[in-house]
């Protein structure tokens, strides 16, 4: 705790941001995410929308993974299914944006909570064996519900239409996508200040004592299977409204292992966390990029990055395992607090 | 059933047990890797896959004779099984077991773009040491590949359960899996156990892929048939050899039948099914141990 911010009253000590320093912070956090687009180049917004998305499928799997303590390697699957949803009403009803998204988080809700039903039989790693089952299932039916999924051609997606306006623009996109990943998050760091947030905490730190104190397990888990793939049908609707093509290979295993990673890397059971493992491990592979472009053979170096890749992508796994298993949220924390007792030290 | 081709399900069923051989061999790496020291791999394809590649470098590369280019495999993944053990599941020693799961996630993501780095990611070809003489059981037809895969497999697991059951580093496996404080103070060197196992495993993981690589052919992609090792072992439970066994011919069969019957895309669909059958209706594996948690 910082010094000089003494709390008098519950509702100080309740706060999400409890000083003056965090709000003024946030402020100008706010208005950086406002002039963003204003100053950055197609790329950049490309990249923003891109984290945006992953930001908020990825505070989805920390509500499930890190908050509840349930192991889930089915977020990308249930993306998959939010980005299905959002295709075919726009393609089919012309449906408005907003309902769109909203079905899309309702769909994906749906099919979280049927996966999530195991859950109070099985636990731990069998349950991640249990969803990544779920999640082949569901591509299987991607690929051959040909009537409705359009099979392994996929389906385009027209853009987005907000009051007459085609959102088919990274610049236009980024006003959807950024206000809606904002949104989820408030939503997230809301939720573990409330009954249930507190009872997805006691079920992570011994399901069986939070029996004993009286929390329904299967209704809590349910609960938080279907918040979690709220999150990502959401991510995932915008997702299709995003790239504007959605297919049953665009949403593979790998990806949802891809998020599990981000939010270890970022630190599991922290908001913050999940967002900084998001940004940081969609931006390692163009940061990588970047730098293999510096190198003096660049175009032959080239067919190097994508193996590259893949063993940075494990050995940032396996590093911040072992040696930093609270994740960036943590090295933030002691950034933090180095100028919070400056001169002194911890 | 008028009709009915008994002859094609004789055939079909006879690959399908000969795919679950290897299945079953696989499964038998995991779960030694399992019992002692309670870590899931789902790096285990990739495990195999290197196996078969160091024997590729081998033999292909190096132009070793067949017999030096297995056993160069062999020593080769038992070194990188240590290393492995050593550097990354050593250092996360009682953490939760979903860190170290995590651990061979990340693992196989480097075995795989290391191999990618080295070898390119297109397909190659294993040099073929199999007979290929057609054989028949009865009417039915059989692979060579498959019916000497099968026949190797069925060698190496009944070798490896001979070496556990008498091998006193085998016995000093098993006390260390039924009870780790009490193989400690009778004095059974535990962290070297679990260097042994990830050797042994590693090996016997090397000696898979290389069957499965000269059966279809060798890809960074060959991990994928960790995937449905995973559904193996869950069905047979983690912690059971008998069920790795049963388990993998089990799923052999089941993905040969829907492969057949149902078309190529169905495989997957059908063993995940089976594994989700099976873990609800028993979580702990058709042979696994029911363990029961207290406070």
């Amino acid at each position: 705790m910082r010094i000089g911010s003494a709390r008098e009253t519950y509702s100080q000590d309740e706060a999400l941001f409890d000083s003056h320093t965090k709000r003024v912070w946030l402020c100008v956090l706010g208005t950086g995410l406002v002039l963003f687009p204003f100053f950055a180049g197609q790329y950049w917004l490309y990249l923003a929308c891109l984290v945006a998305i992953n930001v908020a499928s990825a505070t989805g799997l920390n509500i499930l993974t890190g908050y509840t303590g349930q192991v889930s390697l089915g977020q990308a699957a249930f993306m998959g299914v939010g980005a299905y949803a959002v295709a075919v009403l726009e393609k089919q009803l012309g449906t408005p944006v907003l309902l769109n998204l909203l079905c899309a988080g309702g769909a994906a809700m749906l099919v979280g909570l049927v996966v999530g039903i195991p859950s109070l039989r099985v636990k731990g790693l069998y349950l991640a064996i249990a969803t990544i089952a779920a999640s082949f299932i569901l591509h299987f039916i991607f690929a051959n519900w040909t009537r409705v999924t359009g099979g392994t051609a996929g389906l385009t997606v027209p853009p987005a239409t907000i009051f007459g306006l085609a959102l088919d623009t990274e610049f236009r996109l980024y006003w959807l996508i950024m206000p809606f990943t904002v949104l989820m998050l408030a939503g997230a760091a809301n939720l573990f200040r409330t009954r249930i947030g507190r009872a997805f905490i006691a079920i992570r730190d011994r399901d069986i004592s939070a029996e004993v104190l009286g929390i329904p397990l299967l209704r809590y888990k349910l609960l938080s299977f279907g918040l979690s793939s709220f999150y990502a049908g959401v991510a995932g609707g915008l997702w299709a409204y995003f790239f504007r093509s959605v297919t049953p290979e665009s949403f593979p295993l790998l990806m949802s292992i891809f998020f599990l990673a981000a939010i270890i890397v970022g630190g599991m059971g922290s908001i913050l966390g999940g967002i900084l493992g998001a940004v940081f491990m969609t931006l390692v592979p163009e940061v990588l990029k970047l730098m293999v472009g510096w190198l003096p053979n660049a175009s032959e170096a080239m067919v190097f990055l994508a193996p590259v890749r893949t063993i940075v992508f494990g050995a940032l796994i396996v590093g911040f395992l072992i040696f930093e298993p609270h994740g960036l949220a943590e090295i933030w924390r002691r950034i933090r607090r180095f100028f919070h007792l400056w001169p002194f030290r911890s | 059933m008028i009709g009915f081709d008994w002859l094609m399900l004789a055939e079909v069923s006879f690959a399908g047990l000969g795919s679950g051989g290897l299945y079953a061999l696989a499964g038998l790496a995991f779960v030694l890797i399992y019992k002692a020291t309670r870590v899931v791999n789902l790096a285990i394809g990739e495990m195999l896959m290197m196996g078969a590649y160091f024997f590729f470098a081998a033999t292909s590369s190096m132009g070793w004779p067949i017999w030096i280019g297995i056993i160069a495999a062999v020593i080769g993944s038992g070194i990188l099984g240590a290393v492995i053990e050593r550097l990354l599941i050593r250092p996360m020693l009682g953490e939760a077991p979903i860190s170290v799961f995590m651990i061979t996630v990340g693992l196989s993501s480097i075995l795989v773009g290391t191999v990618e780095l080295i070898w390119g990611a297109d397909q190659l070809r294993l040099p073929d040491f199999m007979p290929s003489d057609t054989v028949l059981i009865g009417e039915a037809m059989v692979s060579p590949k498959i019916f000497y895969g099968f026949l190797a497999a069925v060698a190496l697991i009944a070798c490896v359960l001979l070496v556990f059951r008498f091998w006193r580093g085998g016995v000093a496996l098993r006390a260390t899996a039924s009870d780790q404080a009490a193989a400690y103070s009778m004095g059974i060197d535990v962290p070297r156990v679990f260097s042994l196992t990830w050797v042994v495993a590693a090996m016997v993981a090397a000696i898979g892929g290389i069957i499965v690589g000269s059966i279809s052919s060798l890809s960074p992609t060959m991990g994928v048939f960790g995937l449905s090792v995973l559904v193996v072992v869950i069905v047979g439970g983690l912690d059971s050899v008998p069920g790795a066994l049963v388990g993998g011919l089990l799923v052999g069969l089941v993905e040969s039948w829907t492969g057949t019957y149902f078309g190529g895309e169905f495989k997957l669909l059908a063993t995940f099914s089976l594994l989700v059958l099976i873990l609800m209706v028993r979580p702990y594996g058709l042979f696994g141990t029911h363990e029961i948690e207290r406070l």
